[in-house]
This record gives structure tokens, C-alpha cells and sequence, in this order.
């Protein structure tokens, strides 16, 4: 088993794989959280009967599985004539995922700001704006970072879902691989094993930043 | 806009085949969560034993099964498990990798369930007589049961979720599986899809609505 035909060249091979698993997880990311952001503010601060819409198109994007998503996605930029590469949708397909997890995030994070340090704030003459981004901001961050680094994760590792839209990623790498070199177990054990270097110490990273914060509560 | 006409009274034609392939999605999802609680149970005691060989495949465990894509451990029981001339079916390989998962992250539920009960349950068990064994069937069991129900619910539409990966190992009877093969054939991408999306979002909600339905029979005081 480990007297195995895999060259350094198929090494870099897998990791430039891992790269384009990190690139797209970067973009979604970076998109959802932007989104999720805004979503979240507004789920917070405006009366369910305005943003129910929003919540159900959200509540769908998490309760649908994303190769559906992705599939549909992809086939949607074909009708629509948008001409979007797989790159694109994928990154596109995963950001919209993002925000849908990330508003939720965002929204506990917010609601877990008491009722009376925002009225505070507010006594003391502050407007909404700095409410938002001197108190509740700072406040929220500490409840929501480690619920954000996990979600980050959960789209690492979802990310793998875009070899079917045929982008060649970490996982789609390994599969070729195997198809050449017939050595399932040994090469998808590599490939696991770069996952999970990505994975845990961040992982073991959020949950010490949990752990100290509370601490301090 | 759209250069393309939709066709969606041909999709609805394959919707009694695609309900079947809903039960089947069901199917497996139900089942890797029953093998994930049972694992999951002995991973969390595992877990905080004394004994190293105990603990160290249990963390191992949850450790990969948390940090590693889904789709990689469904790879791993498809094709890894080839190299020492194991062969799974596509079923019992999306079914093992998905109760793998399951298992992980099911016993850090657990765990952090266990930690919120008392000790002086424990301690109340132990002070009428009963063995550690039946402390933990009779007393923290039942309760942890129910401090981590809702969590359970939500990897059980997680397993929902996962079992549309099986398409990628040739899992063809589930609800991904069957609109796959119906895509193949008549190249209605995105009706068919749509109506799996649509079908998936009303399992999930019925899944949640169930669990609601129990946890107010069960849990009310």
C-alpha cells in the first residue's frame, strides 16, 4: 500500500487542487459574509412582515442540497445567457450558500446584544448608526466569530461539491489521480490528509478563541 | 432574456418516479442517523474514558469525521475501501459514509448534552445501587436524549442533505440519482432539478415539522 506510483509532480498536483479548493472558498466568503452581513442587519432590525420574503428565499438556499444548487445554478447562467465560466458559478452558487448561513450567524449574534445596552446606548444620545457599529458591533463579533470560523469551514469543505460542475479541485484532483494510478486508498488518504491539515487548526484555532472568550464574560 | 422554453409538464410526467426516489433519500437518511446516534453514543463514553486505546480512536474519529469534506468520506468507503479488495455498493457506500458523519459530529452533541447534566445525577444513581453502566443507561441517557433533541434534528436534515452526494459514486435510486438520470435522458436540466429542489425543501420541512411535532408529545411537562 505504500509503495506507491504517485510522483512529486502529483503532489503539486493535488496541491494546486487544494489551491483552487481555497480560492473559491476565499471568494464565497468573502461574498456571503458581505451579504450575510447585510442580511443579518436587516433581519435584525426590521419587523418580520417586511423581511419575510428574504427569510424564505434564505430558509430555501439551507434546506436544499447544494449539488442541487450548484446544478441549477449553473444551468440558470446557461438559460439567463449569462456565459459564466464553472468558475464563476461555483463561486456564485457557494457565496449565495454563505450568506444564507451567515445571515443566520449574524441575526444570533445581534439578538444576543441585551435589549437594555442598546437602549443605553441610545439614552446616551448615540444614533442608530454608532448603536450599530460601537456597541453592538464589537459585542456581536465576540458571539459570532467562532459560529463564523466553523461556517468557513463547512464551506471549505462543502466546496468540494464544484467538481461537479467540472472544476478541478482538491477532491476532482485526487479522483484523477486514482483513475491513473489505481491507488485509491493511498491517494485519497493524502487528499484527506490536506484537508484536514486546513481544517483542524483553524478549527482548534475557533474553538480556543470560544473557550478564552467566555472566560471573560 | 430567455432564449429557452421551459418545459415543466414534462418534468411534472417523472414526478411518481422522483417521489420514489424521495423515499429512498429518506430511507438512507433515516438509517445512517439511527447507526450515527448508536456510534455516536459509544464514541462520546469513548471520549472522555481513561483508557488511551479507548480515546484515541474516538477522538480520530470525530476529528476526521468533522474536518474532512462529506463527499471524501462517501469517496473513501466507494473507492478507497477498493484497495483492500472491499467493494460497497453505491448505497451502502453513501450509507457508511453519511453514518460516519453522522457519528462525528452527533457525539460532540453528545458530549456537550452529558456536560450539561448534573453530576449529582450521577452521584443520585450511584447512591441507589446502580452500576455505572445502568447510571449512564437509566439516568444520563434518557436526558441527554433530550437536552441534545434539537440538534439531532438539525444533522438529520444534514443527513437529507448529504444523501444528494451519492450521485457522485453512482447512487442512481435516490431523488439526485433518479433526476440525474432523468437529465440524462431528456436534458430538462433545470425543470427537473428545480422540482428535486422543491421536493428536498418540502422533505426537510416535513422532517422539522415531525421532530416539532414529537418533541411536544415527548418533552411537555
Amino acid at each position: 500500500m505504500f509503495d506507491t506510483a504517485m510522483t512529486w509532480n502529483d503532489l503539486m498536483f493535488m496541491l494546486r487542487g487544494a489551491g483552487v479548493t481555497l480560492w473559491i472558498t476565499a471568494i464565497a466568503v468573502g461574498g456571503g459574509t458581505a451579504l450575510g452581513l447585510v442580511f443579518g442587519v436587516m433581519r435584525s432590525a426590521l419587523s418580520p412582515w417586511v423581511t419575510w420574503p428574504l427569510a424564505f428565499v434564505l430558509d430555501v438556499l439551507r434546506s436544499v442540497p447544494l449539488l442541487i444548487q450548484l446544478v441549477l445554478a449553473n444551468s440558470f447562467q446557461a438559460i439567463a445567457g449569462f456565459g459564466w465560466s464553472p468558475f464563476v458559478t461555483s463561486c456564485v452558487g457557494l457565496a449565495l450558500y454563505t450568506a444564507a448561513l451567515c445571515t443566520e450567524v449574524v441575526r444570533g449574534a445581534i439578538l444576543s446584544v441585551p435589549e437594555t445596552t442598546r437602549r443605553a446606548a441610545r439614552s446616551l444620545g448615540m444614533t442608530w448608526a454608532q448603536d450599530q457599529t460601537q456597541i453592538v458591533f464589537p459585542m456581536a463579533l465576540r458571539v459570532g466569530l467562532p459560529s463564523w470560523i466553523n461556517l468557513t469551514l463547512g464551506v471549505m469543505k462543502d466546496s468540494a461539491l464544484v467538481l461537479w460542475l467540472g472544476i478541478i479541485e482538491l477532491l476532482r484532483a485526487s479522483q484523477i489521480l486514482v483513475t491513473r494510478l489505481q491507488e485509491p486508498m493511498f491517494i485519497l488518504l493524502v487528499a484527506g490528509a490536506i484537508y484536514f491539515l486546513i481544517s483542524f487548526p483553524v478549527a482548534r484555532f475557533g474553538e480556543r478563541l470560544e473557550k478564552r472568550w467566555r472566560e471573560h464574560d | 432574456m430567455f432564449d429557452y422554453t421551459f418545459q415543466w409538464r414534462q418534468a411534472y410526467r417523472h414526478l411518481p418516479r422522483m417521489l420514489e426516489g424521495a423515499l429512498v433519500t429518506l430511507e438512507i437518511a433515516v438509517l445512517s442517523l439511527v447507526i450515527g446516534i448508536t456510534i455516536a453514543v459509544l464514541l462520546a463514553v469513548a471520549r472522555d474514558s481513561k483508557s488511551i486505546w479507548l480515546r484515541a480512536p474516538a477522538t480520530a474519529w470525530v476529528e476526521v469525521a468533522r474536518n474532512t469534506p462529506a463527499l471524501f468520506q462517501i469517496y473513501m468507503a466507494h473507492f478507497g475501501l477498493g484497495s483492500f479488495g472491499i467493494y460497497l455498493s453505491p448505497y451502502v457506500a453513501l450509507l457508511a459514509g453519511i453514518a460516519f458523519n453522522n457519528a462525528g459530529y452527533l457525539c460532540e452533541t453528545f458530549r456537550g448534552a452529558l456536560r450539561a447534566i448534573p453530576q449529582t445525577q450521577t452521584r443520585a444513581g450511584r447512591s441507589l445501587g446502580m452500576g455505572q453502566a445502568q447510571t449512564f443507561r437509566l439516568i444520563l441517557m434518557p436526558q441527554m436524549f433530550r437536552i441534545s433533541f434539537l440538534p439531532t434534528t438539525n444533522q438529520m436534515v444534514w443527513a437529507i442533505l448529504m444523501t444528494s452526494l451519492g450521485v457522485t459514486v453512482g447512487m442512481a435510486t435516490d431523488l439526485t440519482g433518479i433526476t440525474q438520470n432523468l437529465n440524462a435522458r431528456t436534458f430538462r436540466t433545470f425543470e427537473l432539478f428545480a422540482m428535486a429542489a422543491v421536493l428536498y425543501y418540502l422533505i426537510a420541512k416535513a422532517v422539522m415539522l415531525a421532530a416539532r411535532l414529537i418533541a411536544w408529545r415527548l418533552f411537555r411537562y
